[in-house]
């Protein structure tokens, strides 16, 4: 058993060639894709911001609420059902009475899968919303798999906006993941301080150009707004001109004649029109430019703008011109994100741990093969150079699948060096009191090997179990901990069965008649 | 080098021993309670350079105190230099940081550097901390099977045993002492059930292994020679677990002092814990050849 093939030993040799090639590869540069693989370092190494949003949905499902309040009113008036009442409540249902002798044909129309009053979701198997009936008093809501949907359906738009945002800002390769439903995580490697970041995610940018009016001039009814700066409150009317949406571009300009930076902008052809209309017929009022619910500046409308372009100005600086002018070329977000866990690491700090984290394996590494070259001396030879290659087999993988390095995973190869000689420990210790009953060497050791392989594996696979629940829920840093500590298992297994066993084999082999091997 | 030392003579001892700072542990943990970081209360955490001499902590202190943050604790954090700012704010205000970086410019001057922030909602870090029981609750239930299916039951509750307390005593010490809880000591205990396991693994193999040779054998006596004839490397395995250890806790930086302490005490637990709680649980649990051999079959 203490033979090897001539492949075994082969493909030994070209695997551990190959786990050297790519430790080395995180050194250099080479110019095939390829092999010019490195190790990711996580945010806690290299710096950088991680930040986790949650869209508030609320606002949404009250907006999807009336939207389906009004088509629901058409619908009845088209079915000669008479509504008595329906508004939308702020707990996210819409009542709805009629008489009692239309509830049949309401009910009907709530329950027919092919129709369009209530959407059926085939994969569901489940309407949109879920109706409760008390004698004519309706109460709509969501059902589960309706909120699910909804909720997806914010989640791509959401992300897809932040993105956008994200990109124009031009950091070095964000991540921008979904996590759940409701929730987007962002990375953004070498960011040290992601307050404009947080900045533009934090706003909704809903654009919208309405009128300044009389209280109750308007039919759609109006609100007051504050300004952005506080200095005014206004009457705004409840009807937009035109919104966000139609905007094609935008972006900082210097106002030459008054000095001033503003945001110049483009409409489509829909919003030209539309503004063009409006300006047409408003000449002499105030024109609000509104975001978020807060006016940015009011204008009184000189001329009509016909041309599909604009500029919004309102005591900007470069930077809050050029932030402006990002938010409403990507557009608007369908609800508010709100920042509910936030990790930043400066570059000194991640630089710091690089440093600590390779002198505590070095100094490790050195007390450990040490200790095993006091304790074992041949063998410790053995034990120490299989626990070299098992580095270098471990560290290899890791740039192979370019796998992220955090700090935690630097404590994880560490423990990997100090629990790893625990297996060629366990089959040394065994072919001791093995050679104690066996004068033949070579048989004492190929008894040790096979006597000690449960221990062996036992040993491992419980670690290994660690590892994998770790990284199952683990995150960040200590998922990167569960994956060097859970592949080092892996290269341990193999180094002490495939290269330590060789190297103690021909070891053996070649002194077989010598007594005290071990 | 086989030894032969009488292990067992002191298992009543031990136990007795263990049962006590098993009790103080939950005591501690129950009215002493655990020092959670922010991943698991919520809050800022922000760990701050100073970058010159003058500046001192009660100067920190000051200013911090006048921005109406609640609660703040802070304390050095490695070396002088450095700083450890901790507090749990309510209203969650995004311009948080920003805010304090410009009041902190305002009272001491622009000679800090902000190396670390990190907040906490308090919905993600009671996620966190489920999360985190959780997952100590899987890898005990993993082990748990794990150890069925490849030990008899008796064999089991002795690990098992063995597990909690070393999690308990670790958790104790680091209620005892209010060590900050994170995600990392969660970690640690993760790897720490794996050691413990693993450890007390070895020897049971080879109790397992010295039923079936020495029948006449009690089991008394054969834990014993068990724990002696694995004793070498015991001791081998803990000794450069605990070295590899000892250089993470020494050169490894502040951030990785708590996870390194949890498992050097859970290595030594562990190491402890293979000896004298799960070999005495198959004493008293009167396990002999016939346990072995009847599972077998």
């Amino acid at each position: 058993m203490l033979k090897f093939s001539k492949i075994n030993i082969l493909i030994t040799t070209l695997l551990s060639i190959i786990v050297i090639f790519f430790t080395i590869s995180n050194f250099t540069e080479f110019e095939d894709e390829f092999v010019n693989k490195k190790i990711n370092l996580g945010l806690d190494l290299q710096g950088g911001s991680y930040l986790l949003l949650k869209i508030d949905n609320d606002p949404v499902i009250i907006k999807e609420l009336q939207n389906k309040a009004i088509s629901l009113k058409n619908v009845l008036k088209e079915n000669n059902i008479s509504v008595l009442n329906i508004r939308v409540t702020d707990d996210k249902k819409i009542l709805l009475s009629i008489n009692k002798k239309d509830v049949d044909k309401l009910n009907q129309l709530f329950n027919d899968k092919n129709g369009i009053v209530n959407p059926y979701f085939d994969q569901f198997k489940s309407f949109q919303f879920e109706i409760a009936n008390q004698e004519g008093n309706f109460e709509i809501f969501f059902s589960k798999y309706g909120l699910i949907q909804l909720k997806t359906s914010s989640l791509d738009q959401a992300i897809e906006i932040v993105r956008r945002r994200v990109d124009e800002v031009g950091t070095n390769e964000p991540n921008i993941l979904k996590r759940g439903n409701d929730r987007i995580l962002v990375e953004l490697p070498g960011l040290d301080d992601p307050m404009r970041i947080k900045n533009l995610l934090g706003k909704t940018a809903n654009l919208s150009f309405r009128f300044v009016t009389q209280t109750n001039e308007e039919t759609f009814g109006s609100e007051e707004l504050e300004f952005e700066d506080g200095s005014e409150v206004a009457n705004v009317s409840k009807r937009i001109i035109v919104s966000g949406e139609n905007l094609i571009d935008a972006q900082p300009r210097m106002d030459n004649q008054t000095n001033e930076t503003v945001v110049t902008f483009d409409f489509d052809r829909v919003g030209a029109k539309r503004f063009g209309r409006a300006t047409t017929k408003g000449i002499g009022k105030r024109l609000a430019i509104v975001l978020d619910g807060k006016v940015i500046s009011a204008p009184v409308i000189q001329e009509a703008i016909v041309a599909g372009s604009g500029q919004i100005s309102g005591d900007f600086t470069f930077q809050s011109a050029t932030d402006l002018a990002l938010l409403l070329r990507s557009g608007a977000l369908p609800a508010p994100l709100e920042i509910i866990e936030e990790r930043t690491v400066g570059p000194g700090l991640g630089q710091d741990s690089i440093k600590s984290g390779l002198s505590a394996l070095l100094i490790g590494f050195i007390l450990v093969i040490t200790f095993m070259l006091i304790k074992y001396r041949v063998f410790g030879i053995i034990a120490n150079a299989t626990l070299i290659l098992n580095l270098f087999f471990l560290v290899g993988i890791l740039t192979l699948f370019e796998a992220t390095l955090t700090l935690p995973g630097i404590a994880g190869i560490i423990l990997t060096v100090g629990m790893a000689v625990d297996a060629n420990v366990l089959i040394f210790e065994r072919i001791k009191e093995e050679i104690k009953n066996e004068k033949n060497q070579i048989i004492a050791f190929d008894a040790g090997y096979n006597k000690s392989r449960n221990a062996v594996l036992d040993a491992n696979i419980t670690t290994l179990i660690a590892a994998i629940i770790l990284f199952f829920l683990g995150s960040g840093p200590i998922k990167g901990f569960a994956v060097t500590l859970g592949i080092g298992i892996f290269t341990t297994l193999f180094s002490v069965y495939f290269i330590a066993r060789l190297f103690t084999s021909i070891y053996v082999i070649r002194n077989k008649n010598k007594d005290q091997l071990i | 080098m086989i030894q032969n030392l009488n292990f067992n003579k002191y298992y009543k001892l031990f136990n007795i021993i263990s049962v006590v700072l098993v009790i103080l542990s939950i005591i501690s943990i129950l009215f002493k309670g655990l020092n959670y970081g922010v991943d698991f209360k919520g809050g800022t955490l922000i760990e701050l350079r100073i970058n010159d001499n003058q500046t001192t902590i009660s100067n920190l202190r000051s200013a911090f105190n006048n921005m109406n943050l609640g609660d703040v604790a802070i304390k050095n954090f490695g070396n002088d230099n450095d700083y450890l700012i901790k507090f749990v704010k309510k209203d969650r205000d995004k311009n948080l940081i920003q805010n304090i970086k410009k009041d902190l410019q305002s009272s001491i001057g622009p000679v800090f550097e902000f190396r670390r922030v990190e907040s906490v909602g308090p919905k993600v870090s009671a996620e966190l901390l489920n999360k985190g029981l959780i997952a100590i609750a899987a890898s005990l239930g993993a082990m748990l099977f794990y150890i069925w299916i490849r030990f008899e039951w008796q064999f089991s509750l002795g690990a098992i045993i063995a597990l909690f307390h070393d999690v308990i005593l670790t958790i104790g010490i680091f209620s005892l002492f209010n060590i900050e809880i994170n995600l990392s000591i969660v970690a640690a205990l993760l790897t720490i059930v794996g050691y413990s396991m693993n450890d007390t693994v070895v020897i049971f193999d080879r109790v397992r292994e010295n039923l079936k040779k020495h029948i006449s054998i009690k089991i008394f006596e054969l834990t014993n020679i068990s724990i002696n004839e694995t004793l070498s490397r015991t001791i081998i395995t803990s000794a450069t677990t605990l070295l590899a250890l000892l250089s993470i806790f020494i050169f490894g930086g502040e951030i990785l002092k708590g996870f390194s302490l949890a498992m050097i005490l859970g290595v030594i637990f562990g190491t402890y814990s293979s000896i004298y709680i799960a070999n005495p649980t198959l004493v008293y649990l009167k396990v002999s050849y016939k346990t072995v051999v009847k599972e077998d079959k």
